[in-house]
């Protein structure tokens, strides 16, 4: 086999494997939503975060408009404080919005819903979220179901 | 009595002895493979010729394979998460599996097969027929020569052809999965794209198939430059480049896994 076509061959096989390297990055992970970064950060305390984690999505009706980017224990209002990135063309939430952690499904992963309120200010990087409402944890409901049964007998 | 036990005992020692001086000869030898490694710099085409015949040769094997154990995963997981409404999920098993275990682990122990073997019988058989004395009676230094490039390229080609591997295993997934069990096509990228890292997870078993790459071809190299220059020791030296190599794979693979995703 003469020179060029065992190169021309070599070429192509490093060609293939890094053709692949990127068909695996751009098609089967994250790295598409890894250009969002330079969203505006705002804040919002939690009484119970359930299973939220970093790099869960923010969600307004349903629609992802963020994501979760730290989150840390506030040891003076004894809260969890959840950071999130928000997208920047999604800059026009009311200051009285207000953020859930909710399931998606039953058993699903925990996301934060954003429900925007009707103030004229807009959230701006650095805002922090007033009304919030914590994560369901299904052990204290089911806790809490068993209680007022006994109560009515 | 006495002499029967002596003896044992001097035979365990003697494998002892042996054992370890080994070990220490094949350190030894990736020092010198590592100094050798600079004669690729003024020689690039011994290295291209190494890639052809480790890498693009091995190719045909790693692209059916791949395509098949990404089919018969896709089958599988199918089956097993049909039952709870949640085959919508499969895409993150069959891509998760193949890029964290199933790609670099399967191609690595492929390539030894297929590449390592190759490599142990030719170096081996250079040395049986002297061709390796004869370079160093020349003034050549046959470990820059001859060994350097063939474990450079071993390096090289395992990553791309793990690459190579998971991609056409995700292909295939999507094929038997998208194609043959009506699964939503969207739903499949949807769903490995929210669970599969970049980093954690494709970076991880990048790192494992480096590991892999470095581990099959010293010891491919260092069994074929080893082995007693006869017929019947480069069949032995052939074997146990199969059988250490393929072993280490799967031990390391264990330790790789829980330092990686052990957490």
């Amino acid at each position: 086999m003469n020179t060029r076509t065992l190169e021309l061959l070599v070429g192509l096989f490093v060609a293939a494997g890094l053709v692949a390297l990127f068909m695996l990055a751009m098609t089967a992970s994250n790295l598409a939503s890894y250009g969002g970064d330079d969203g505006y950060v705002i804040k919002a305390h939690f009484d119970n975060i359930g299973g939220l984690k970093v790099r869960s999505p923010v969600a307004a009706s349903g629609v992802r408009i963020g994501r979760v980017t730290d989150i840390s224990y506030d040891l003076e209002g004894f809260e969890a404080i959840v950071s999130m990135s928000i997208d920047p063309q999604y800059n026009s939430f009311p200051v009285d919005s207000s953020a859930s952690i909710l399931t998606s499904g039953l058993l699903g992963e925990q996301y934060i819903g954003l429900e925007p309120g009707a103030e004229e200010e807009f959230l701006v990087a650095g805002s922090v979220i007033d009304i919030t409402q914590s994560a369901l944890v299904l052990e204290q409901i089911i806790g809490q179901f068993l209680y007022s049964k006994a109560d009515e007998e | 009595m006495v002499d029967i036990l002596l003896d044992r005992i001097q035979g365990l020692g003697r494998g002892t002895l042996a054992a370890v001086s080994r070990l220490g000869r094949a350190n030894v030898f990736l020092l010198e493979v590592f100094a050798g490694l600079s004669g690729m710099l003024t020689r690039p085409g011994l290295l291209i010729k190494q890639l052809f015949s480790v890498g693009v040769q091995t190719l045909i094997i790693i692209v059916v394979a791949g395509l098949f154990v990404g089919m018969v995963m896709a089958l599988q997981a199918y089956y097993a998460l049909v039952d709870f409404g949640a085959e919508d999920s499969l895409s993150v098993m069959v891509v998760l599996s193949l890029l964290r275990e199933l790609g670099p682990v399967i191609t690595a122990l492929l390539f030894a097969g297929r590449a390592g073997s190759a490599l142990t019988a030719e170096i081996g058989l250079m040395k049986a027929t002297e061709q390796l004395s004869g370079m160093e009676m020349m003034a050549v230094n046959p470990i820059e020569r001859v060994i350097a490039p063939r474990f450079l390229a071993g390096m090289i080609s395992m990553p791309l052809l793990a690459a190579i591997f998971s991609a056409v295993g995700v292909m295939g997934g999507y094929l038997v999965a998208v194609e043959l069990l009506g699964l939503d096509a969207g739903a499949f990228w949807s769903q490995a794209q929210a669970k599969v890292e970049l980093f954690e997870d494709l970076g991880n078993g990048m790192i494992k198939s480096l590991v892999f790459g470095f581990v099959v071809s010293w010891i491919a190299v260092f069994e074929g430059y080893d082995c007693i220059p006869t017929s019947e020791g480069l069949g032995q030296a052939t074997t146990r480049t199969v059988v250490y190599g393929s072993l280490a794979i799967l031990v390391l693979d264990f330790v790789l896994t829980a330092l990686m995703f052990g957490k």
